[in-house]
């Protein structure tokens, strides 16, 4: 039966229980039919109406439902596990329009008696989101915010963030560098607000892992059409006026979030040096040559469902549902409540095709995560870097630890 | 070395006369779509064999003459004759075979499909499909008791042992356990099942009778993160006194007391072990160990790694005749 059919049935059948299964989850008898499920698990997939930039190489797939398609691909695993449960899991999406008011989408969900949320929104819309008192009980899943600001001053009791930080991709990427020993760079970075956040990252990044930014520059021309019949001549000239006479560096690092001009730079600068930032080399939660660890699987599902590869925001979307699903498959409760608590426990795990167990860091509420390092059709590493202590764990050397965050969510 | 003497020799050769054959290993070299065949006397690799794309899970018929090797990629399983050493023929398998597992009375291949969350059941005779069990999703292990009534599988994202009936060819119980299990293995008297989870790190046993988890082996090595110690194969000696796990990134096998529960020792084989095999007189087990491309041959007795052996690129299943 098609998964969407049978979310139907299940929708039409399912009773709104939130009775719990009885404590010893050691075994179910005879298989429950899906159609008939005792706890329905509803969950909320957020996004608000506004342009994305799109990618500036016409060989990138232009994906209308990035993030939504891995919160669906999650909805049909958890229903997989249900099944043997009695659980039905569904997912309600729903769309503010661009700088519209969260009130009737929250009133929807009230009525509905939704308290999950998966949050595709810009940081500003996030905290909007989570501050408004009918969100006070929710847990809301944040997929898209790379901000650190949410990581370290402005955290939220209610939110839980899937996606790496800025700080972490930055990390990940200067802990291979340092492992290349390409510890000169050159930065350049564009004029909006996220290439310059990425930037101050990046920065940072440097720092900790003893790289050296031998200069920086800002490109400040505007973006265009991605398409055009001629341009190549002015591109690039345009590229190499913009890294003549740099000093001498190792790599060209590139914060270029808005897909400006990060993509014309490799093949095109004065120095023959490798591109890395958010073009070229490429910090990233996910990518299509990752096939360790099981990832095939993940990837297969993924494609037969969606028709296109999966991006990072699909990753997120699916670690989020896959993380109330174990949530709820171990606790037998949907109660937002009940959820938080596990998924911030020391039993919680989340099998995430990254070879670790994945877990939320109590004071930020951050996924750990390993990030991978990426080029446009191959997989180059996996950070952390082999040799990057920490106390805890390897995986907090990426990011905010614990002593640099402001935020004490766990206290 | 030790000095060989009069009598040392002597018995060697009468045990020698009574194996009239000595054991050979059985390799899936997962990267380089090989079979290596090993000679476990000689300790070294004494064939090649090229198969189909991405073989994994293999296993010997009853009457040990032919290899069944599932070609993940090709979507069918290989048969590979053992005297020609030659793919014979394909058989069906459903899409994605990864691991299967024979019934005791060697009629049936129980395939599990990675890929679309089922169980194949491939009658042998007939070479041809019996019926497929939906289960949790990415399916791998397979354990069946030795009574041949019950069949368990493990789905590495649903987190369950599902116990499936083999007369009904229903599943009849779902046993949750922890993240990412791996592999099922019955004691040689079908009253527990030994089920790993290589995320969660823990083996968990599984009274048949009851389904209900008896206990929970964690593992502890010094100077290893526990995050490296991810369990995957595991084996049982044909006495039952001891079972022996793979700890994937730790680079060791674990020997359980199987009475106690307690780990008696760590040993130190190649990388990312993943799967193991006893040979047929239980004196020897061999480990594949994927990362370093070696297999590792352990003297059960005396509790030591012999010696590893190179095979081919990444291997993953082993079985020995």
């Amino acid at each position: 039966m098609p998964a969407r059919t049978r979310q139907a049935v299940m929708l039409a059948a399912s009773l709104i229980s939130t009775a719990a299964i009885g404590c010893s989850l050691a075994f179910s008898r005879p298989a429950v039919a899906a159609e008939t499920a005792q706890l329905a698990v509803r969950i909320a997939y957020i996004r608000e109406d506004i342009d994305e930039p799109l990618p500036l190489s016409l060989v990138e797939v232009v994906a209308e439902d990035k993030g939504i398609a891995g919160a669906r691909l999650a909805i049909d695993d958890n229903n997989t596990t249900g099944r043997f449960l009695g659980h039905g899991y569904e997912l309600t999406e729903l769309t503010l329009p661009a700088a519209g008011d969260f009130a009737p989408l929250l009133e929807r969900m009230a009525a509905d008696g939704t308290a999950l949320i998966v949050a595709d929104l810009t940081a500003e819309r996030l905290i909007e989101l989570a501050d408004r008192p009918e969100a006070a009980d929710s847990l809301i899943f944040n997929i898209r915010a790379e901000d650190d600001e949410l990581r370290v001053t402005e955290c939220r009791a209610n939110v839980f963030h899937l996606i790496p930080s800025r700080a972490m991709k930055a990390d990940a990427l200067a802990q291979y560098l340092s492992f290349k020993r390409w510890s000169r760079w050159v930065l350049i970075y564009g004029a909006r607000d996220g290439d310059r956040a990425f930037a101050d990252a990046l920065r940072r990044s440097a720092e900790r892992f003893g790289a050296t930014i031998v200069e920086e520059r800002l490109y400040e021309f505007t973006a265009g059409s991605r398409r055009t019949d001629t341009g190549q001549q002015q591109v690039q000239r345009q590229m190499i006026e913009l890294t003549q006479r740099l000093p001498e560096h190792d790599v060209l690092m590139v914060s270029d979030e808005n897909e400006v001009f990060g993509e014309y730079l490799p093949y095109r600068t004065w120095d023959p040096r490798p591109v890395v930032g958010t073009q070229g080399l490429v910090p990233t939660a996910w990518h299509r040559s990752q096939e360790q660890w099981g990832g095939t699987q993940l990837q297969r599902r993924f494609e037969g469902a969606a028709g296109r590869w999966m991006l990072e925001r699909d990753y997120a979307g699916w670690a989020a549902i896959r993380s109330v699903g174990e949530a709820v498959t171990r606790t037998g409760s949907a109660d937002a409540a009940a959820i938080k608590d596990y998924i911030l426990s020391e039993a919680f795990q989340l099998g995430g095709f990254k070879g670790v167990g994945l877990t939320f860091r109590p004071w930020n509420q951050q996924l750990r995560q390993p990030v991978l390092l990426a080029s446009p059709l191959m997989l180059v590493s996996v950070s952390p870097q082999e040799g990057f202590l920490n106390p805890r764990t390897p995986l907090d050397t990426l990011g905010f630890d614990e002593p640099e965050s402001e935020c004490r969510l766990n206290q | 070395m030790k000095p060989i003497t009069a009598c040392a020799v002597a018995s060697v050769f009468a045990l020698n006369a009574a194996d009239a054959l000595s054991a050979t290993a059985y390799v899936s070299n997962e990267k380089s779509n090989t079979i290596s065949v090993v000679d476990l006397d000689r300790m070294e690799v004494t064939a090649t064999i090229p198969v189909g794309q991405r073989p994994r899970g293999i296993t010997l018929s009853l009457d040990k003459r032919y290899l069944y090797i599932c070609a993940s990629d090709e979507d069918h399983i290989e048969v590979l004759d053992l005297e020609s050493m030659e793919v014979i023929r394909t058989l069906p398998s459903g899409p994605d075979p990864e691991l299967f597992i024979l019934s005791p009375d060697g009629t049936r291949l129980y395939v599990a499909n990675e890929d679309d969350n089922m169980v194949s059941v491939l009658n042998l005779e007939a070479q041809a499909i019996e019926t497929e069990i939906p289960v949790g999703v990415e399916p791998e292990g397979m354990g069946v008791s030795p009574d041949g009534k019950w069949l368990v599988n493990t789905s590495e994202t649903t987190n369950m042992a599902h116990f499936i009936d083999t007369e009904t060819l229903e599943l009849s119980d779902s046993v949750l356990v922890d993240s990412r299990p791996r592999f099922a293995e019955f004691t040689p008297d079908g009253s527990q099942v030994w089920v790993s989870a290589e995320i969660g790190g823990t083996v968990s046993v599984i009274d048949t009778e009851s389904r209900q988890i008896v206990q929970k082996i964690g593992f502890e090595i010094q100077g290893v993160r526990k995050e490296a110690i991810q369990p995957v194969g595991v084996r049982i000696t044909a006495d039952g006194s001891k079972a022996y796990v793979a700890l994937g990134p730790a680079n060791r096998v674990a020997v359980i007391d199987t009475e106690t529960y307690e780990v008696e020792d760590y040993l130190l084989v190649g990388q990312r072990v993943w799967q193991l095999a006893f040979s047929p007189d239980n004196r020897l087990l061999v480990s594949t160990n994927g990362s370093s491309n070696d297999i590792s041959v352990i003297d059960v007795q005396e509790g030591k790694v012999l010696k590893s052996i190179t095979v081919g690129e990444l291997p993953w299943g082993v079985a020995i005749r």
